[in-house]
């Protein structure tokens, strides 16, 4: 037990994870509520089709990108579902995860094999590579960009590369490796409510927006 | 900060609410919506991606809307909208954006990108810097009774030549009847013809209508600039005639933005639902066949395709009316790519074609119509808005292609009635 980098590794995993949760979840709410306060007026315009019905729908259906669209930004289209699949293996279904979240919320579920995850990972990684290349490079994405894109960029490769690293103590220290890797993702947790990280809890109210409003005018969304 | 500025700013303030502040804090800058934009499609250039066009309201929201913004301003990030921003976003407001509303079906997050263009005019407009030409058709509708001027005289006898043609009455504010009919002044200008067709349709139909002599005008100016003041008393306009003349409905021409304002801006701005409802022609003609009482009588045998406008079809849910209705009287009806819900811009909507120094890029952007034509090669191009028709045979003759015809879907209608059914 002389590790140097265990109190380090206990740190992270307590208090250090602790803080950076409450961060998060007391962010997500305080953004959530900043957007909800601004409110909506009232559409009196008599409806002509379903606003609730296809506002709802528009949450799921957006996911699909309509026809003949992906050729025109194939990277971004396949890269984006690889990463947030990939990224959602990993992270759902590791075993250490997954008794992180049941000790914190008493809910389990089965592991998936470590092969799958593992794959997951590094799918992920490639697809935020593949990513960040575009972004780069593509005229459109390298003018839309700032520091926030790429700072959460590296946010988000950190924890998986670094968990990558100590599972498979491929280098390093393992304790300092794993040490990293959840110190790397307290730090996506405590960036996600004040970047575009926020998308993940924002996107369904906007698409639900987007949805109700064409949907009150019986047009398709 | 001057006071136009300050202006402009409290009034983008005003259209700061939930949809936007989840609208800005979801995008992720993927860039998908330059795909959607016929302004970048065909120009290639980056400044024309859509989401990019709101980077002062983006910018604005942040600052004063997110607590992280508001810290940031403290210590001096987030820098505040100047003069030389909105002279700088003004083409990429008016000139390159026609909210044709592609950009908002395509958004991965649901972003409605086009209806955040629409309240970013407010503050635009309100800090002086909408097109001059736009300025001028808001005064001379505001101030007379038509963005082109008075054209009473010209509806007069445009209606009396109606009448002898088809030996049909049609009486100016006659209360009581079915509809009240508004047109759009390109109508009037540009094609009366619909004043025969309709006649006859809504004759043949047993359909009773009027116009409105104080309010004949169906376009309405202040929902392109950018402006709720001007945008609620044209409405207000229409809504006092309407309801003066006790009538069941008001058809809204064949005009995309005018379907818009009336239908779905209209009672927004006035604060109420109307005593009547709005029905755009197409709807009503389409209700008017499933009724069966609509007839016509042979088709047209030429190669016929349609021009979907936007503000109708995308951001107006008629879709399937048109397609009914063309079936009925055309022998060769093909359809270009993307037709429908996805179809392409005619490139002057939203103002664009008003703006003369938006035209060199409106021309550039119709090239994509163009390559969606020349694959169908057609003879006629029917469309349902009067300015798409207009737009289309301007386009067509700049691109040498003016051998096609271009025919309003209700005159192709009335071509085929059968008056004797």
């Amino acid at each position: 037990m002389n590790n140097p980098y265990f109190d380090l590794l206990m740190w992270a995993r307590g208090p250090g994870f602790n803080i950076a949760l409450a961060i998060m979840v007391g962010g997500i709410v305080l953004r959530v509520v900043e957007i909800i306060v601004l409110g909506r007026k009232k559409d009196v315009a008599p409806a002509k089709g379903n606003a609730v019905g296809q506002g709802l729908r528009t949450i799921f259906t957006r996911s699909v990108p309509r026809e003949g669209l992906v050729q025109f930004a194939p990277i971004t289209y396949i890269g984006g579902y690889i990463f947030h699949i990939g990224f959602a293996v990993a992270f759902l279904f590791l075993g250490a995860h997954i008794a992180l979240v049941e000790g914190l919320i008493g809910i389990g579920w089965p592991a998936a094999n470590r092969a799958i995850v593992e794959s997951a990972a590094a799918l992920a990684v490639l697809a935020l590579i593949a990513l960040l290349y575009t972004r780069l490079t593509d005229p459109v994405r390298r003018a839309l960009s700032g520091f926030g894109d790429y700072f959460v960029w590296m946010l988000t490769i950190a924890p998986l590369v670094l968990g990558y690293v100590a599972v498979n103590k491929l280098f390093g220290d393992p304790t300092l490796m794993m040490a990293l890797h959840i110190l790397s993702a307290e730090l996506l947790m405590i960036a996600f409510p004040f970047t575009k990280l926020m998308h993940a809890v924002t996107f369904v109210m906007a698409r639900y927006y987007n949805g109700s409003i064409q949907g009150r005018k019986g047009a398709e969304s | 900060m001057t006071a136009t500025l300050e202006r402009g700013i409290n009034a983008l303030r005003e259209q700061i609410d939930a949809p936007v502040a989840s609208f800005f804090t979801s995008c992720v800058s993927c860039g998908l919506c330059a795909e959607a934009c016929i302004f970048f499609r065909e120009t290639g250039d980056p400044k024309y991606t859509p989401i990019r066009k709101l980077d002062l309201m983006r910018r604005l929201w942040a600052r004063e809307y997110t607590l992280l913004g508001r810290l940031g301003s403290l210590i001096g990030l987030n820098r505040a909208i100047t003069e030389e921003d909105l002279t700088e976003w003004e083409e990429l407001v008016y000139d390159s954006c026609t909210m044709c509303g592609r950009c908002t079906l395509i958004c991965p997050v649901g972003n409605d990108i086009t209806m955040m263009i629409r309240k970013m005019r407010e503050g635009m407009s309100a800090a002086g810097h909408a097109p001059v030409e736009l300025i001028g058709a808001a005064e001379r509708h505001t101030d007379g009774s038509s963005p082109m001027g008075d054209l009473h005289k010209a509806l007069h006898a445009h209606v009396k030549h109606a009448v002898a043609e088809t030996g049909i009455e049609i009486e100016f504010d006659k209360p009581g009847v079915d509809y009240m009919v508004i047109l759009s002044a390109q109508e009037v200008a540009e094609f009366p013809d619909i004043l025969t067709a309709m006649a006859r349709i809504f004759k043949q139909a047993g359909v009773t209508w009027t116009i409105s002599d104080a309010a004949y005008e169906a376009t309405n100016v202040g929902v392109q600039i950018g402006n709720r003041d001007v945008a609620r008393t044209l409405v207000q306009r229409v809504v006092d005639a309407a309801e003066g003349l006790g009538v069941k409905g008001v058809i809204s021409p064949e005009c995309g933005h005018a379907y818009q304002a009336l239908r779905w801006e209209g009672p927004n701005l006035i604060g109420r639902p109307y005593n009547f409802d709005v029905v755009h022609i197409i709807e009503l003609l389409d209700q008017l066949r499933a009724d069966g009482k609509l007839k016509t009588k042979g088709k047209d045998e030429t190669r016929v395709t349609f021009h979907d406008p936007c503000q109708i079809n995308r951001r107006g849910g008629i879709n399937r009316e048109p397609r009914n209705l063309m079936k009925m009287v055309a022998a060769n009806f093909i359809e270009t790519d993307d037709a429908g819900t996805m179809n392409w811009c005619c490139s002057g909507g939203g103002g664009v074609g008003a703006n003369e120094r938006a035209e060199g890029l409106r021309f550039k952007a119709f090239n994509r119509k163009k390559k969606q034509f020349e694959k169908v090669a057609p003879e006629k191009i029917v469309t349902m808005c009067a300015y798409c028709h207009h737009t289309l045979e301007e386009q067509l003759e700049e691109h040498g292609m003016d051998e096609i015809e271009v025919q309003g879907l209700t005159e192709l209608l009335a071509e085929y009635l059968d008056d004797q059914a």
